[in-house]
């Protein structure tokens, strides 16, 4: 439960900073950040939160479900236009995957060689 | 309806109950035949339900809610595998970032221009364009560039829900299979379901995901800047 309570406690800071400083990135990546900079700091300690955090991350999955659930609510907008959404949901979700990936790679065995 | 049943739908407790047990049924049936996505095979179970019970969409969300809410302190739990392998990370960071950053712009560009090529209309345009940013930033650039939220929310789910189907196998046929650059790739095209499914395979891959999906999501953010001249 500690480990849990810290995870809703820094969601919580991230909401707090993007209230209060009305910044433009969500709560959760605010609050994620905050996390990670505590965990290298060593204000938060691994073990407190290792258990917590790899059983969310286990079944981040069950999160989504509602809100794919939601989407049938949009299916009568999306017929109108189904084939251009179809069109750039299929081919600009390909293309990003395989840019970063290729450039990604292509940049991990650049540096490699310069390091050998 | 009869009014036991109208009651008894609007309890968080049955979309919840339903929801924890069709998501554990399709992880069974995901193990039996592994090209089944259980985030799929557990949406469409719900939907089905729901449409044979008769339930409302609006009682399923009461309860909808109460799981949804658990997404904020997961993302935040990404924190632990990216400082468990941070060391890696770090040594082929300049790679991932510049990984994100080029994807990031094709994810954006490519978006809009297919919609352009066959005669979209820009509000749609503007929509489709952040929708591989993780929901909660696509959703809030959407509405900033004048586009549909709501419909950008939907196609951002299902970016995600695209990505996470399709982009790790693609990925390794096309020789992309190492952790980091699954892990950007994943992260950066289809943020958080990509990355929950990256995570049940591989901490390390999956908390390059997490960081991509940061990335990519302030990155995202960034990139419309320019976008909000041509917009207005």
């Amino acid at each position: 439960m500690l480990g849990i309570g810290i995870l809703l406690g820094f969601h919580l800071l991230g909401m707090v900073l993007q209230h209060a400083l009305s910044l433009p990135l969500p709560a959760n990546v605010l609050g994620l950040l905050l996390f990670v900079i505590s965990l290298f700091a060593g204000w938060i300690r691994l073990e407190w939160v290792e258990v917590s955090a790899n059983f969310l991350l286990r079944h981040m999955m069950l999160f989504f479900i509602p809100i794919i659930v939601a989407s049938q609510l949009f299916f009568p907008l999306m017929k109108e236009q189904w084939l251009t959404i179809g069109v750039s949901w299929l081919g600009s979700t390909l293309i990003a995957l395989f840019v970063t990936g290729w450039a990604t790679k292509s940049w991990t065995e650049g540096k490699k060689e310069t390091d050998e | 309806m009869s009014d036991w049943k109208q009651s008894l739908f609007g309890e968080p407790l049955f979309a919840i109950a339903v929801t924890v047990l069709i998501y554990l049924g399709a992880q069974a049936l995901h193990a039996r035949w592994r090209w089944l996505h259980p985030l799929l095979a557990a949406s469409v179970g719900v939907m089905l339900l729901l449409a044979a019970l008769d339930v409302p969409y609006e009682a399923y969300a009461v309860g909808g809610r109460w799981i949804e809410f658990w997404l904020g302190p997961a993302t935040v739990a990404i924190g632990v595998p990216l400082y468990k392998h941070a060391a890696y990370i770090r040594r082929q960071l300049p790679a991932i970032l510049g990984g994100i950053a080029v994807g990031t712009m094709s994810a954006m560009a490519s978006a809009g221009a297919l919609v352009w090529l066959l005669g979209g209309t820009k509000e749609l345009m503007l929509t489709m364009m952040p929708k591989s940013a993780t929901a909660p930033i696509s959703i809030e650039v959407v509405r900033q560039l004048g586009g549909q939220p709501e419909l950008g929310a939907v196609l951002t789910v299902l970016t995600g829900l695209l990505g996470s189907m399709i982009g790790p196998k693609l990925l390794r046929m096309a020789g992309f299979g190492d952790p980091f650059s699954l892990g950007a790739a994943i992260g950066t095209s289809s943020h958080g379901i990509g990355t929950a499914r990256l995570l049940r395979e591989s901490e390390l891959a999956g908390g390059i995901s997490g960081f991509s999906m940061g990335a990519a999501g302030i990155l995202t953010s960034l990139y419309a800047v320019p976008l909000y001249m041509w917009a207005l």
